[in-house]
This record gives C-alpha cells, sequence and structure tokens, in this order.
C-alpha cells in the first residue's frame, strides 16, 4: 500500500524513475535518489528493496526502471540485462579487536565456517573457541561470502546466525572468540578487519583487485535505460555521486 | 444484529488467516514428506533441503524455560501480592508490574544482548547467546501476563474460604497452597496458557538473544533457533519452495500451539474432577 502511495504522490511531482532490488543498495540508492531529487525537483526516483533477484524480475517485466543487484548476474541474466557497476563494497572478516591474528588464507576461513577449525591455536592465535557468525539464508551479503569463499562448502550448522550487518558488529564487539563477515562498509573502528591472503581490506586494495572479498554493486536494465532513469544512472556514475557512495564506506565504481 | 456481524467478522478473519496458513504451507509439507519435514534436521533451502526438526526442539525447550520461570516468579509473585501485602502496596506493585508488558520486546532483546549475554558468556560458559538466555528473557517477559491473571484469580477465591481454614487451624502458608491456590487453579491455568502463548510466539527478542543456529540444543548454554526465529529471519528474501517452507513452519506453530492449549486444559480439567472426587 505505501508502494501504491508513494507512486501516487511521485505522479504528482512529475516523472517517475522506478528502481527496485537488493537491500543491501536500497539505503545508498535512496540517498542518491534524495540527492539528485534535490537538484532536479521534477524527478521523482522511487526506491524499493525486495532481493536482488525481485529487482531483476522487476527490470525483466517493466515493473522497474532500473534493478537493483547486489551480486554477479549468472551467464543467463548478462544475456538479458544490461548492467552497470554503480560502486563495489569489500567483504570483511572481522574479529574482536584483542584478537591478535593479523590475517587469515581464503582456505583458513572456508574452513573455519564450516566448523574444522574449532580453536585459534590452529591459525596461530591463542587458546580459545572460534565462534564464527554468519548471516540469514537469503542474504545477499551471506551469498557473495558462500559464493567467494565457500564454494561447495556447507556453511556450519552450530554457526551462530545474526539478521544484521548491525547485530553480526555488535556481537563480534563483544565476543573475543567471535569471527563474523560483514559488508566492509560498515566495520567502523570497533573491530578489527583482517587481512585475507595477505591484503589488506582497504579501499585501495579492493580497488586495484588486491583484496580478493569483493562483490559489485549493480544497475540492471533490460534494453536501453529509459531517457529518465540513465539521466539518475549517469548522476550516480558522475564525480559527485561516486563521492557519495564513497563517503558511506563503499569503493568506486572506476 | 450487530453484534451477530462484529463477532462474524472476528471470527472470520482468524479463519482466513488460519485457510492462507495453511493453503500456503500445505503443499510443501506433501511434497517434501511430513516425516521428513518435522523429522529432519537438514535445512538448507538452497539445497531444497526442508527439515525443521531443530526449531521444534528450539521452541519446545525456549519455551519451557521461560514457562519455569515465568510461573515461579510470576505465581510467586501474585502469592504474595494477594495473601501477603497490604492492599495499599498492592495498588501501588500491581499496576507497576502490569507496565512491563507495555516495553516493546525489542527493548527486552536489547537489554538480553548488551547485559545478560554477555554475563552467560563470560560467567557460565559457551557464547552466551543461548537456550538460557531466550529463556531468561522470555520469562520476564511473560510476568505481567501470568502474575496479573493469577493475581485476578487469588482475589476472586471468596474470604469465607481462607476464614474457615484458618479456623480449621491450618497455618497462613498452610491456607495459600492447600485451599486458595486449589481454588483459584482454573485461573491460574489461562495465566500460565496465555503467558505461554506469549512465550512460543515470541520473535524479536528471540531472534536476537537465542543465536539462530540450525542444531538441535545440546545443552541450555547452546545457540537455538525457534520457529518463530526461522519464519522472520528468511521471509525478507524467500519465494517459492522456500516461501511456502516457512508458511508450513507457520503451520507447526499453529498446530503446536493448540496441542499445548489443548493438553494444559485437560490436565487441569481432569486434576479438577480429582480433587472434586476427594
Amino acid at each position: 500500500m505505501l508502494n501504491g502511495l508513494s507512486l501516487i504522490i511521485g505522479g504528482g511531482r512529475g516523472d517517475v524513475v522506478n528502481a527496485v532490488g537488493s537491500t543491501s543498495v536500497q539505503p545508498f540508492a535512496e540517498m542518491l535518489a534524495q540527492a539528485y531529487e534535490d537538484s532536479h525537483p521534477d524527478l521523482y526516483v522511487d526506491v524499493q528493496g525486495g532481493g536482488s533477484t525481485a529487482g531483476l524480475q522487476a527490470a525483466a517485466n517493466g515493473l522497474a526502471q532500473i534493478g537493483m543487484c547486489s551480486r554477479e548476474l549468472t551467464p543467463d541474466e548478462t544475456k538479458e540485462f544490461q548492467d552497470i557497476v554503480i560502486a563495489r563494497d569489500g567483504l570483511a572478516i572481522v574479529v574482536h579487536p584483542s584478537n591478535p591474528i593479523e590475517g587469515l588464507s581464503l582456505d583458513q576461513i572456508r574452513r573455519i565456517f564450516a566448523g574444522e577449525i574449532r580453536n585459534w591455536t590452529e591459525v596461530g592465535g591463542p587458546d580459545r573457541p572460534v565462534r564464527p557468525i554468519t548471516r540469514e539464508e537469503g542474504s545477499g551479503t551471506r551469498e557473495a561470502f558462500v559464493k567467494k569463499v565457500m564454494g561447495k562448502v556447507r556453511i556450519a550448522r552450530e554457526a551462530l546466525t545474526q539478521e544484521s550487518n548491525g547485530s553480526v558488529k555488535e556481537l563480534v564487539r563483544s565476543d573475543p572468540a567471535a569471527v563474523g563477515y560483514m559488508s566492509l562498509g560498515l566495520v567502523g573502528g570497533e573491530l578489527r578487519a583482517v587481512d585475507v591472503d595477505g591484503a589488506a581490506p582497504t579501499s585501495a586494495n579492493v580497488l586495484a583487485g588486491k583484496y580478493p572479498l569483493v562483490r559489485p554493486f549493480l544497475f540492471v536494465t533490460k534494453g536501453k535505460p529509459s531517457e529518465k532513469a540513465q539521466a539518475f544512472i549517469d548522476f550516480v556514475l558522475s564525480p559527485e555521486g561516486q563521492k557519495m557512495l564513497e563517503n558511506e564506506g563503499l569503493v568506486r565504481a572506476r | 444484529m450487530l453484534l451477530m456481524l462484529t463477532a462474524l467478522s472476528a471470527i472470520s478473519g482468524l479463519a482466513l488467516i488460519t485457510g492462507f496458513i495453511f493453503k500456503e504451507g500445505l503443499p510443501i509439507i506433501a511434497k517434501v514428506g511430513l516425516g521428513d519435514f518435522i523429522g529432519s534436521s537438514d535445512w538448507y533451502p538452497s539445497e531444497g533441503r526442508f527439515g525443521i526438526l531443530p526449531m521444534i526442539a528450539g521452541s519446545l525447550e525456549v519455551t519451557a524455560g521461560a514457562m519455569v520461570i515465568g510461573v515461579l516468579f510470576g505465581l510467586g509473585c501474585a502469592v504474595l501480592l494477594v495473601d501477603f501485602v497490604p492492599p495499599r502496596a498492592v495498588s501501588i506493585i500491581k499496576p507497576s508490574i502490569e507496565l512491563l508488558a507495555g516495553i516493546p520486546s525489542v527493548v527486552y532483546g536489547f537489554m538480553g544482548v548488551v547485559i545478560l549475554v554477555p554475563f552467560i558468556r563470560d560467567y557460565l560458559g559457551g557464547p552466551g547467546l543461548s537456550v538460557l538466555a531466550a529463556s531468561i528473557v522470555l520469562g520476564i517477559m511473560v510476568l505481567p501476563t501470568v502474575t496479573s491473571i493469577s493475581v485476578d484469580a487469588l482475589q476472586a477465591v471468596p474470604r469465607a474460604y481462607r476464614e474457615g481454614s484458618i479456623a480449621l487451624g491450618a497455618t497462613e502458608w498452610q491456607t495459600t497452597h492447600m485451599v486458595v491456590l486449589k481454588a483459584a487453579r482454573s485461573g491460574i491455568v489461562a495465566a500460565v496458557i496465555l503467558g505461554m502463548g506469549r512465550a512460543v510466539g515470541e520473535t524479536m527478542a528471540v531472534i536476537m538473544v537465542a543465536g539462530n543456529t540450525i542444531a538441535v540444543p545440546h545443552s541450555i548454554l547452546a545457540p537455538v533457533r525457534t520457529l518463530t526465529s526461522n519464519i522472520a529471519l528468511e521471509m525478507g528474501y524467500a519465494s517459492g519452495d522456500h516461501r511456502q517452507a516457512l508458511f508450513a513452519t507457520g503451520v507447526t506453530l499453529f498446530v503446536i500451539i493448540m496441542i499445548l492449549n489443548t493438553v494444559a486444559l485437560t490436565v487441569s480439567r481432569r486434576r479438577g474432577r480429582r480433587a472434586q472426587g476427594q
């Protein structure tokens, strides 16, 4: 009903561009939309969540001019859609600040989350149990983590499951034995993000392609975007739009 | 006529919701097989494996734990308020306890995460997020329900019962537990059932303190996922079979609540009959 309402309100304010999809991209898209509307009062950008896959469906059947996606497209989807990378997001492996571990290899991370490594001594840390913290089934962050790290290996049943970046953060912040994964932009100062395969989790390393855990934030269109949609996309890719995304902790697209 | 209509609309609302949940949930149970659905511990929605045994066990354990805490303290508090505290103090204390019911569950959950979970982790071991943490938080959350309904039930016991018992030479404590509690039994059972309903159904606070692992908890310090948490955690993204499986989780929850209520009512009725026979 709210969506309907916003459409009606939007209709009264000139042209509408609909962007639907990933809840990871949504907050950034909303921020960009707000900034765009401030300088272009004749255009209204309506941003809705629903998940990456739902966004692609909406773009496919014309319900949305722009689909938002927080994972790479499958080969089939690449044929059907045009995708534009608007930003990149690193996936940080976070531990308690008191944890002396400097870095982990992808293989060690996989074995930790598979439940094979159960004590920090096995990766050169103090004698403490390892408590992996994962995200709920269906989360885009989890999907990216599974794709980049786990592959075909399952995440252990015993892994604690939290429903947001925020609660993963709260848990890791207070538990010296914990290890979790979350959006690099949201780590903040209270946790420590470890090196992965020897690369420090910094924006520079993400941009240079050295840090291995990176996912794209995509805008997806079916065919050529409409003029209005293209104008918004251009704004997002402009130095001003990219600067805003960088300020929020993402890594610029190019 | 108007009354009839309002009553019917309330009931039809309930019927529609029930019908919808079953319509959405039953096909996937039929597809997976009832035995596999409620008897398997393999919950891998992306692979099409839907076994909710860990969540059923989790819900039952957490609810049992919450009822131990809630009923013990709630009923104790009610007895104290009715029989041992001056009425003027009761008129202050009882509304304060009822006020607890107005605190949003996310606040209870947050208190649990910030205070209770680190305490359990540091002093009892394990990850802190656990059956115990969830039980304590839920136990506190059901306190107002259990206490206030029990107080009403105890106050409804006629004065003559108490006076008669005292006149026969019983002490105050004997009067309370042998006469008053028995006379108020049906009200107390209602209090327990309502409390239990709240405990089984509570979601937000439990998600925050229970850890949500998909494994049958092997101790009260182990993390756990309840049926309600399972639905709330995964609803946002689920589609197709996964979404139906979450509705089926709802169906299971529905059936469990019906069974719990029926058992509670039957037990109290049977006890009541036996007591009358003596």
